[in-house]
């Protein structure tokens, strides 16, 4: 298939790009130097574009290019795809759902050990030589805290069933109540916040989900609360965190998304009650090559002709 | 009397509590409890406190301590050896606020009469959620990572490399006592597959088990040290169980730091034998290693596992529960078979 031409919007992956380059006819998008001396180049001749968290496919670049069949992204979100552009013009849509739910379940798990238990306070405590100078202080315990989940999909069920293991009880807020699981349900987010000690963001970032976090479910969730944040940085509005954070009207959070990556509001730095990730949710040899893997043969199946195996659109 | 003196007469005095009312209890040094829950233990009890005094410390027990029939210790602190038990005539009880026993000479204990009663279960949740975090920290980097943002290197030098995927590993719980146990329950959830090796095979459980710890390692690509410390395991986990273990393998330890070897384990770290490690206990802290300092796949704890407010209350209600039915002659609430 080398005389197909695929786009690849950013640097997502080595072993990607290599798959893409043996198979197909690759152009990447980040060696031109301005839109323009792109689009003259190649406007004409991409079949697919295979995007990323960074760079999906936008109107801009949908409407660009005439010969587009499909988008094939290499993440599980959808927010920087315009889908309904895509439904518009025909244009197929995968993403790399499933692969990706037990690393990126993992990542939340994490972050809410580290804040509750300051796994990364303790860890800078020894390498700064305090130890000898008196124990670390008491924090509070883990297990049983309750958790409350927006968004009980594919990844907020994965850390449902982790916390549940740690006898912590479940609740959540979701599109639709799920009966089939034990866990309570809420009908809106105020009404979790309320109820939670640990506020996890599992849901996907679409216009209703945007900012869903605010200073109002801040205030819910309280000075003993504590936000984590698996999904998007735009499910939170951050100068809001950012604040509550400071002012000590929010207990601590863990945060793996922002608003504006890889920029993270300098003000969290010297917080002790705070955990900072670099977006690495599924950042794992094993996943990464899984996800990349299914881009490669959702690709394939589409140009043989055959059913797409994670279809979105 | 003071010209000035209010007109409304001062309350009557409380009774007082004579110390001697209450039962003694010795104490060596304050175990960690003693620094939020002291008022409680010296409200109920007598403490005769030799850390306290200017006396040396044989001095002071044979002194004052002759009629002392119980004694609250910790992990920290002198050990309470065959020397220290033989000044105590009237010891009938050792209460630890420790789930380890390693610093008690429990043959002596044994060969005396003296009963033991320790932490129990008290906490073993919350070591077993540090172990966790501990492990989960040193797959997906949540440490490291975090020391990465808060240099400003990801707007600068890029995305962090990539972690380890955790799901469907396989995990050797190296002693599957209490602490072993809500380890293994909490890492099946994560998709992990649990194997361990023990003293004795556990009926309990369907977990595979190995006779030595060797073969563990061989078969795992995580090594948790749950167990105690005793003449057996002391540098159980040498150069042999860690190349075993291999160079992607990942050791986490919440037991005592004795139970590793602990220069082979820094030489192993430092030469790339081993992919990674999570400590909470070191042979003799608060020393740790400085090499360990230089290294990213390596997460350090203060030996804090059981430091949550709601265990160091449970294990003063606990420790004074015990205290309180040994001297009523009631069974103790935790105690420990010593055979």
């Amino acid at each position: 298939m080398d005389s197909i031409t695929v786009l690849m919007t950013s640097p997502m992956s080595d072993y990607l790009e290599n798959q893409l380059k043996d198979r197909f006819n690759l152009v990447k998008l980040w060696t031109y130097s301005s839109k323009t001396d792109f689009f003259k180049h190649n406007s004409h001749s991409i079949r697919a574009i295979v995007g990323n968290t960074k760079i999906g496919a936008d109107a801009e670049l949908i409407d660009s290019l005439p010969e587009l069949e499909i988008v094939s992204s290499y993440s599980v979100g959808l927010d920087k795809i315009d889908l309904r552009k895509c439904q518009e013009k025909g244009i197929r849509v995968t993403n790399t759902p499933d692969v990706l739910t037990d690393d990126v379940a993992d990542v939340a798990m994490g972050l809410m050990l580290a804040v509750v238990r300051r796994v990364c306070e303790c860890d800078r405590f020894v390498r700064r030589g305090l130890w000898p100078k008196g124990d670390f202080r008491l924090t509070n315990k883990f297990s049983g805290m309750q958790v409350g989940i927006v968004g009980l999909g594919r990844i907020g069920s994965a850390i449902a069933k982790r916390a549940e293991a740690f006898g912590c009880p479940i609740s959540y807020y979701s599109r639709s109540e799920k009966p089939e699981t034990n866990y309570k349900y809420f009908s809106n987010i105020i009404d979790l916040a309320v109820n939670c000690q640990i506020l996890v963001v599992a849901c996907a970032l679409t216009e209703e989900t945007h900012h869903i976090v605010n200073r109002e479910v801040i205030d819910a969730l309280g000075p003993e609360g504590i936000l984590i944040n698996i999904g998007r940085g735009s499910h939170i509005d951050e100068p809001e965190l950012v604040s509550a954070l400071l002012e000590g009207r929010l207990g601590g959070a863990g945060l793996d998304v922002y608003e504006n990556e890889p920029e993270v509001p300098e003000q969290l730095f010297g917080l002790e009650n705070v955990v900072l990730m670099p977006h690495v949710g599924s950042d794992t040899v094993e996943t990464t090559d899984a996800m990349a893997d299914l881009v490669i043969k959702n690709l394939e199946a589409h140009f043989l002709k055959k059913p797409l195996l994670t279809p979105v659109v | 009397m003071a010209s000035d003196q209010a007109t409304t007469p001062p309350p009557p005095p409380l009774p007082e509590i004579q110390s001697h009312d209450l039962s003694q209890v010795i104490v060596l040094h304050p175990p960690p409890v003693f620094n939020y829950f002291k008022d409680l233990f010296s409200k109920k009890f007598h403490l005769l406190k030799a850390w306290e005094s200017p006396l040396p410390l044989h001095e002071f027990l044979t002194n004052h301590a002759h009629s002392a029939q119980a004694m609250l210790c910790s992990g920290t602190g002198p050990s309470i050896s065959a020397d220290i038990i033989r000044l105590l005539p009237s010891l009938r009880l050792v209460a630890t606020t420790s789930a380890g026993l390693n610093h008690i000479d429990l043959t002596e204990c044994r060969n005396r009469g003296i009963s033991i009663a320790n932490a129990g279960e008290a906490f073993s949740e919350d070591v077993a959620d540090l172990a966790v975090g501990l492990l989960i920290d040193v797959f997906r980097k949540v440490s490291a990572s975090d020391r990465y943002v808060r240099h400003g290197l990801w707007a600068t030098k890029g995305d962090y490399p990539l972690g380890s995927k955790l799901g469907g590993k396989r995990i050797g719980i190296v002693g599957l006592g209490s602490i072993g146990f809500q380890v293994a329950k909490r890492l099946e959830a994560f998709g992990c597959n649990i194997s361990y090796n023990s003293r004795k095979r556990k009926d309990f459980v369907s977990y595979p088990f190995y006779t030595n710890v060797c073969e563990l390692a061989a078969n795992s690509d995580v090594l948790i040290i749950c167990c105690g410390l005793t003449e057996q395991t002391r540098h159980m986990i040498n150069r042999e169980v860690l190349l075993a273990l291999g160079k992607e393998g990942v050791i986490v330890n919440i037991g005592r730091g004795a139970i590793i070897h602990e220069k082979e384990l820094v030489q192993c770290l430092v030469q790339g034998e081993i992919g990674g490690a999570g400590l909470d206990v070191f042979e003799n802290e608060p020393d740790v290693p400085k090499e360990l300092f230089e290294l990213d796949n390596v997460v350090l704890a203060p030996h804090m596992a059981v430091f949550t407010t709601e265990s160091f209350k449970d294990l003063c209600d606990l420790m004074i529960g015990n205290l309180e039915a040994f001297f009523s002659k009631k069974p103790l609430l935790s105690p420990v078979m010593n055979e």
